[in-house]
């Protein structure tokens, strides 16, 4: 069983054309920043938002094309999970869960019995009477997985489900999100713009930007090869393009980079801010890799100072505060940036 | 916080700060207060509270609050059962021409009553459009009796209860009904076990002014009903009618519609319309 999509959809300026394929018991995440069109691609797999073209098929039988067939969200076999929960201000939590056992035909008492054992299952045990609002975030977004899961639907569809919560709260629903998608049977869709949470959960990451697939592979993958600057900046890395010469990389925006690994055509070259040295004066010795560059921002970042560098080959730095406070760099100085060849990995565009 | 002084503090009389209300502001607000609140004060003030009792309690009085209370009751309901849907039909669907119907639906709000009550009777009179159908297939005739009273109201008052259910359902997260159809619930579904209960304070203000301005019209019951005691009329009616005749009964009869007025308004308070603002 999987299901499989390909949606297309114009939304003003935003044109979005996607593919995407999760099999059974996987859990594929939609990483990309805000307007990335992440959300559209989750409300045409729900069935909310009619696509403008593409195919959307579920365990081989189309649900969705543009020749007519249109299988409406209540009629697919799916779970969804909204940022902020969506439970019904009405119903006791109880009756939130036991929801879509009611829509879908189940007398009450045993929709309600189904319901409290699901609650059971997410640790809300004896909270089954209150109502949505009587509940903390954390709480709350379990009992919207419950009501999620609790007709073992197909597919399960979750948008920013812990982008809501806090940061502490995060945490511990995530570790439990973890546990429940790994018993989930069906095929599971995570919409994220948070990579901790597509690393986390995930067992493959699409990463979306402007509408389209810009890379796609497990998250060890994409966090150690990542192909565009946001996916960059989002595992940390600094990613500079250019082509190959042997072990020499010409940057497209000028400059070289002496790398570690043969490399020969188009290429990225990333670089961890922590592998970049600093120094007043041009190193001693001959490290390959040496630019003269401009300090031109400063941040503090846990125990280190990032250190965002002007110049020929723009770099990020990370050294720790006291390497930093010894520099007593102000911004616009001028300093020397070392990076050894084999701290710099290279990979075909 | 500074505090104002010199010249500033006479533009500033009710205190300083974010709370001062402009003296250009200020005057007309108060006058507006007077000319709505005086008259009021001016009815109760000269009402004639000895005689009181047996104005109201001749019997020509009960039957005329009776029959309002009644039309008024099933005017509401008819905008309920019809007005509800239509709301749902402006607010949610996608049927083409919504801005046409929604300027139709209002028309009656600004129309003259009087003239609601002549296009009632040139549609369901006798010789009317529908009317003449009526009478000849079932031998119905409606002008002039106590159904044409309730047709009068509701044309009147459907329209507050379309709008103010309108507003809520557009104030109403929709969300909650994408979230209802992800667990199965289809639109009727939907709108009945997700949709009303939301909506319901705002169901629940909208019927009471409907109801209030069915207790209170005039204009297109007496061209459309007329004005016949026991059938047709109601209070307000009776009302103008005593004012010829009988001043101290028609204070009387305003007394009891100003009490109606001011228990529902209370009710609107504290019931519905507190609530009906706070999104869940």
């Amino acid at each position: 069983m999987t299901l499989s999509a390909h949606v297309v959809v114009q939304r003003g300026s935003l044109a979005v054309d996607v593919d995407l394929a999760v099999g059974d018991g996987e859990v594929l995440a939609v990483l990309g920043p805000n307007g990335a069109g992440k959300s559209t691609v989750l409300r045409v797999l729900a069935g909310l938002l009619t696509p403008d073209g593409g195919r959307v098929a579920l365990d081989g039988d189309t649900v969705w094309d543009d020749d007519a067939t249109h299988l409406p969200a209540h009629r697919r076999s799916l779970g969804m999970v909204f940022q902020d929960h969506l439970l019904f201000p009405h119903l006791t939590v109880c009756d939130n869960v036991a929801f879509g056992l009611r829509t879908r035909g189940a007398r009450r008492a045993p929709a309600r019995a189904a319901a409290a054992a699901w609650l059971d299952r997410v640790g809300l045990e004896g909270l089954g009477d209150r109502r949505p609002g009587e509940l903390s975030g954390g709480q709350a977004q379990r009992a919207a997985l419950a009501r999620a899961l609790v007709g073992d639907p197909r597919v399960l569809l979750l948008d920013e489900p812990l982008s809501a919560l806090d940061a502490r709260t995060r945490l511990t629903v995530r570790a439990e999100l973890h546990r429940h998608l790994a018993e989930y049977a069906g095929s599971a869709v995570l919409v994220t713009h948070d990579p901790v949470d597509a690393m986390a959960l995930a067992g493959r990451v699409v990463v979306v930007e402007d509408g389209r697939v810009v890379q796609a592979g497990t998250p060890a993958e994409v966090a150690r090869r990542p192909r565009t600057d946001y996916v960059a900046r989002l595992v940390g890395l600094v990613l500079l393009p250019g082509t190959g010469h042997g072990t020499t990389v010409q940057l497209d925006g000028g400059g070289t980079v002496a790398v570690g690994e043969e490399a020969a055509g188009p290429v990225f070259v990333a670089i961890r801010p922590a592998s970049v040295s600093l120094y007043l004066q041009r190193p001693a010795g001959s490290p390959r890799n040496v630019w003269p560059l401009r300090l031109a921002a400063a941040t503090p970042h846990g125990s280190v100072v990032r250190c965002d560098l002007a110049g020929e080959v723009p770099l990020t730095a990370d050294v720790t505060t006291t390497s930093f406070a010894e520099l007593a760099l102000a911004p616009g100085a001028s300093v020397w940036a070392s990076v050894k060849a084999a701290d710099v990995a290279v990979y075909a565009r | 916080m500074s505090h104002r002084s010199g010249p500033k503090s006479r533009f500033w009389p009710l205190g300083r700060g974010d709370g001062g209300v402009p003296v250009p502001l200020l005057v007309p607000a108060v006058l507006a207060v007077g000319f709505l609140v005086l008259p009021l004060v001016g009815l109760v003030v000269r009402a004639p509270w000895r005689e009181l009792w047996p104005a109201l309690a001749s019997p020509g009085v009960g039957t005329a609050l009776r029959l309002s209370l009644v039309s008024a009751t099933a005017a509401t309901a008819v905008s309920l059962v019809l007005g509800v849907p239509l709301a749902w039909v402006l607010a949610r669907s996608r049927v083409r021409g919504r801005p046409l119907l929604r300027a139709l639906v209002t028309v009656p709000l600004v129309l003259p009553p009087v003239v609601g009550g002549v296009a009632l009777f040139l549609v369901l009179g006798r010789q009317g459009l529908v009317g003449q159908w009526l009478f000849e297939t079932f031998g119905l005739t409606i002008p002039f009796t106590t159904t044409a009273v309730v047709i009068a109201e509701t044309f009147v008052a459907l329209p507050f209860l379309v709008i103010s259910v309108e507003g809520a359902l557009r104030a109403a997260d929709a969300r909650f009904e994408d979230a209802a159809a992800t667990l199965g619930a289809d639109r009727w579904t939907t709108f009945r076990r997700v949709t009303l209960p939301l909506v319901a304070p705002g169901v629940a203000a909208g019927a009471v002014l409907c109801w209030a301005r069915a207790l209170g019209e005039f204009g297109a019951t007496i061209t459309f009903a007329g004005n016949f005691p026991g059938t047709t009329q109601t209070m307000p009616l009776a009302v103008y009618l005593a004012l010829q005749s009988d001043p101290e009964a028609a204070i009387a009869l305003s007394l009891v519609l100003l009490a109606v007025s001011l228990a529902t308004l209370v009710l609107l308070r504290g019931n519905w319309l507190g609530r009906a603002g706070v999104t869940p």
